[in-house]
């Protein structure tokens, strides 16, 4: 056991075959749940490129497997921004993801004005700016600007929610 | 002359106030990103398409030739002053430029990339103009088997010579062609993938994948990885070229251009190859081969015509046979789609005037790249140094709009910060973005020149070889799947070549 969990320690990158097999296998199972009479005008049908892609899935998915296994490793991606020296760190990105999600369940009920300036605001605290009235302040005008931005200049009505009537 | 006189009526449509106003709205938001860290042409362009859905299709394209060129050019910026390059295609402007940055000679650096880019883009513009319409006349009398050859051929060039490793490419082919095939069949209205969940019956929208997979991605995935102590900006004035620089560079610039176009205009093209072969010839040919490796202008005007040139190229599949063959592209691509304009051949006879009133942009962008950007540098130098919770935290909050204003639906929201979370993964794990990408874009197009290939042979699959064309592309597409094989006997059999790339030049191991 001790053995078999050595041997996966450093090895995430099983995960991403994982998810491409399970992708795969759904792929498969949902066109081979597709009901088609053969049709003289169609003879390649609905499940044709879906059997097609699933194999891709499932054939990626074993390969990566053995490379990974055999010590291959998937290049971490750089940038200007991004120092690689230092392992991920998850104390900024689930924070960063929870004020994502916060705004997904604000935006229809309490308007894009007050789920955008919390999504904004949350992201800059996430990403460790400790100024918190300067920050908030850009929120609320970020939100304002193109809460009016899209409505006056697009034509575009984002939702008003909680206020809607002052806004 | 056609050619000539359509491309006069593009001035005349891109020279109104209005659109020559969104032009320069286009080129300075375009070097904007190009110079901020985190953000590509390719992601500005997707998180403006929901923006310039309220405008007409021709304005939209002009600002998008605008933020194309503006985007390269702002890359080389970054590069030359950071050595921090943000895409691959300034890998090797960043090796020269830098080490000239640090010697005290930005200025020069930095103007002999901008005058280079507006020469190889110009003349790559005016071949794009000249070649698109050949293309097409060729593309036209082509029939669906092998157009489903040359998308086959476009798919795998890009997932097998581009990046480190093939496998990985492949995985985030087959990943992209999977989420394309969510939605209704448009043959059988038969839903694919939607289980049961009647938001996903239309498909995903290619704007909120692409917002998804480059904006959120990369903002979760930088967010993960912060640089915590802040880079060191090399200040710079006025860009300017002495007389000897200005011999030195005129060669490099004309070669570089010639690397470029054809390399962006092949299938699997990009801009890495092209910039890497020049910057070896300059190296080669240069009369201050001593001067490599510690700042030769030289190894910064070869390398940044190359990939302004490339970037033109690229257009030419695009236009003409609705291939895209590079991120901004794509994008672009999926823009034309939603203005319900149908990409190939057909565009230059359907779409005429909006060609080449693009392509007269292209022009004027280019033009207005050099007026803009060379009084502009040091302000563009300064936008490096915007706080980086600032940067990152709106290109979040742009995301979530843009994806939002789509369809008003939260649940799209949903859907980008799960292909985002994906974006991230990807990141990690070395998956290229790209193929995911053209797989989302290109899978639905493939099946559907697929069907139509088999419903003309009543379902014989020798019907896919029906045309010389198609023979000819399957050949070709053999020789790139086989070509690891190949090189891996050759080398077997025959003594060791040298290796042709520098050990120190951090380009890419095409060979795999």
């Amino acid at each position: 056991m001790s053995s078999i969990a050595t041997g996966l320690k450093g090895r995430a990158e099983l995960g991403v075959a994982l998810l491409l097999g399970a992708v795969g296998v759904l792929v498969f199972l949902d066109a081979n749940g597709l009901v088609t009479p053969y049709s003289q005008s169609d003879p390649v049908g609905p499940k044709t490129v879906p059997f097609i892609v699933s194999g891709l899935l499932i054939i990626c998915a074993i390969l990566l497997a053995i490379n990974v296994l055999r010590g291959g490793k998937g290049e971490a991606e750089g940038g200007e921004d991004v120092d690689l020296a230092h392992p991920a760190d998850w104390k900024t990105v689930l924070p960063l993801a929870g004020a994502f999600i916060l705004n997904i369940l604000l935006i229809d009920w309490a308007g894009w004005v007050i789920s955008g300036t919390l999504l904004f605001w949350g992201s800059v605290l996430a990403l460790g700016s400790r100024r918190y009235i300067r920050d908030g302040l850009i929120s609320v005008a970020l939100a304002l600007l193109t809460f009016y931005g899209f409505y006056l200049g697009l034509g575009i009505a984002l939702p008003a929610g909680l206020l809607e009537g002052i806004l | 002359m056609d050619v000539w006189s359509s491309l006069m009526d593009g001035f005349a449509t891109a020279l109104t106030p209005m659109n020559l106003l969104f032009a320069v709205i286009g080129v300075l938001l375009g070097t904007a990103v190009g110079v901020l860290p985190g953000l590509g042409p390719a992601m500005t362009v997707a998180l403006l398409l929901p923006v310039t859905a309220a405008l007409e299709p021709t304005s939209a394209f002009i600002m998008f030739a605008g933020i194309y060129y503006g985007g390269m050019f702002g890359g080389s910026t970054t590069s030359i002053l950071l050595n921090t390059p943000g895409e691959s295609s300034s890998v090797v402007t960043a090796i020269e430029g830098n080490k000239m940055a640090k010697a005290g000679r930005a200025a020069q650096a930095l103007a002999t990339a901008a005058i280079g880019s507006f020469i190889a883009g110009t003349i790559g513009t005016a071949l794009l103009a000249v070649f698109a319409p050949i293309v097409v006349q060729f593309a036209v009398s082509l029939g669906a088997p092998s157009y489903f050859a040359i998308m086959v051929l476009a798919l795998l060039a890009v997932t097998a010579v581009l990046g480190s490793s093939r496998l990985r490419g492949f995985a985030s082919l087959a990943l992209g062609l999977a989420i394309g095939l969510v939605g209704i069949d448009s043959v059988t209205g038969q839903r694919r993938l939607t289980f049961g969940q009647p938001l996903l019956v239309d498909g995903l929208d290619i704007v909120v994948v692409a917002v998804a997979i480059f904006a959120v991605g990369e903002a979760l995935w930088v967010a993960a990885h912060l640089r915590r102590t802040p880079l060191h900006v090399i200040p710079v004035g006025r860009p300017w070229m002495g007389k000897k620089d200005w011999q030195r560079s005129w060669k490099p610039w004309l070669r570089g251009t010639a690397f470029g176009f054809p390399f962006g205009a092949l299938p699997a093209g990009g801009a890495e190859i092209p910039t890497f072969l020049s910057y070896v010839t300059e190296k080669r040919l240069s009369k201050h081969p001593e001067e490599f490796g510690k700042g030769a202008i030289e190894g910064v005007a070869g390398p940044e015509a190359a990939n302004n040139a490339a970037a033109a190229g690229t257009l030419t599949p695009m236009l003409a046979l609705g291939l895209p063959t590079n991120a901004t592209a794509a994008v672009m691509l999926a823009a034309f789609t939603s203005y319900g304009i149908q990409p190939g051949p057909q565009l230059f006879s359907s779409q005429g005037p909006l060609v080449w009133a693009l392509i007269a942009s292209l022009f004027i962008g280019n033009f207005l790249l050099l007026l803009i950007n060379l009084p502009l540098a040091p302000v563009w130098a300064k936008l490096l140094q915007l706080p980086r919770p600032y940067l990152y935290a709106g290109i979040l909050f742009f995301a979530t709009l843009g994806a939002y204003s789509v369809n008003l639906q939260a649940f799209d929201l949903v859907i980008l910060l799960v292909l985002g979370a994906l974006g991230f993964m990807m990141r990690r794990f070395g998956l290229p973005v790209l193929p995911l990408i053209l797989g989302v874009i290109l899978g639905p197009r493939i099946e559907g020149q697929l069907r139509k290939t088999l419903q003309l042979s009543a379902g014989d699959p020798a019907g896919l070889f029906s045309e010389p064309i198609a023979i000819v592309v399957y050949i070709i597409v053999a020789i790139i799947l086989a070509w690891p094989f190949i090189f891996k006997l050759i080398r077997r059999n025959g003594p060791a070549k040298k290796p042709l790339l520098p050990a120190n030049s951090g380009a890419a191991d095409y060979s795999d």
